[in-house]
């Protein structure tokens, strides 16, 4: 397994192969998982109940589907949105912090994480 | 990153956003990345349809079992090791003859973790989530399952006190199967009740 070429095709069945539940993956996208592994992180350490996160994800969704707005839905977008929320109420990150955040990473030189 | 197309919060700036959100968090001490890893990991290796398959092949070849599922599902649930996350207000919902029960969350998409994973893209959906409420059968048709006049359809609706799972009906010539081999006929579809369970022969 260790020489396989990088390249190789992803494996679907084999014991390397991706997460899947009846053909479809548990995640689209990397930083949907972590995104719910964070969330569930901080419900876990006790940060807030889970019915606070839902009620805001009911929230994120719902004004997404009253608006409409161009591009695709996308579920996770709503949770992010739920996410950020929850954490500027609760005091725990602010908007502006993490506008800056994402601001730096985004000037960041490629390459910079290998 | 060099489309330059994304429109605002494109699926590259929210990769981006969310591994700002990630940083700040550990910066703040609220979480341990190791954490993360470990309950993403839980959650694509771990957990999923597989458990509920478990559940269900119990109920079928045990009454007992069934009667506690039905009267109790976190409890019955706990006796396999199932539990946790999204498993404490789960009820159990037995497709009969003269019922077929389907399961949604209108509002946006709790799912009983511990024995079907995490939902579907589909069961998240805003045209799945509107419309099986309104018109059950035609969805359930177009999801292949068309179910005759006089079954009477219920649709629950989850919410923040109750979780649902359908326990579907056992296919015929399935007699002679073990609990592995009755598991392995159960899908997750058949759990959220917009399918049947098929049998060996059923091809």
């Amino acid at each position: 397994m260790a020489d396989e070429p990088p390249t190789a095709a992803l494996d679907v069945e084999g014991p390397a192969a991706p997460p899947r539940r009846n053909g479809e993956l548990v995640f689209e996208a990397p930083w949907e998982s972590r995104l719910f592994g964070l969330t569930l992180s901080l419900h876990r350490a006790g940060l807030f109940e889970w019915e606070e996160f839902r009620r805001r994800l009911i929230e994120a969704i719902g004004t997404w589907e009253r608006s409409r707005p161009s591009g695709e839905w996308s579920y996770y977008r709503c949770w992010a949105q739920a996410f950020e929320h929850l954490l500027a109420d609760r005091d725990l990150c602010a908007p502006g912090e993490l506008e800056a955040k994402t601001t730096a990473f985004a000037s960041r030189p490629a390459g910079h994480d290998h | 990153m060099s489309g330059g197309h994304d429109h605002a919060h494109g699926a590259s700036d929210l990769a981006l956003r969310v591994e700002a959100l990630e940083a700040l968090l550990v910066e703040k001490g609220l979480v341990d990345p190791a954490v993360v890893d470990e309950i993403v990991r839980h959650y694509e290796e771990d957990v999923g349809p597989m458990n509920g398959a478990r559940v269900v092949a119990r109920a079928w070849t045990d009454p007992a079992y069934k009667r506690r599922l039905l009267d109790d599902g976190p409890a019955a649930l706990a006796e396999l090791g199932f539990g946790g996350d999204e498993g404490s207000h789960l009820r159990v919902l037995e497709n009969t003859p003269a019922v077929h029960n389907v399961v949604v969350c209108t509002l946006c998409s709790c799912y009983p973790w511990p024995v079907l994973g995490l939902p579907p893209a589909w069961y998240k959906s805003p045209a799945y989530r509107s419309r099986i409420v309104r018109e059950p059968r035609t969805v359930l048709a177009e999801m292949g399952l068309e179910l005759p006049a006089e079954v009477e359809v219920r649709v629950w609706d989850s919410s923040a006190e109750v979780r649902y799972l359908v326990l579907p009906a056992r296919p015929d010539g399935t007699e002679s199967l073990g609990l592995d081999d009755l598991a392995a006929l159960v899908t997750r579809d058949a759990m959220i009740g917009v399918a049947k369970v098929r049998g060996p022969s059923d091809g």
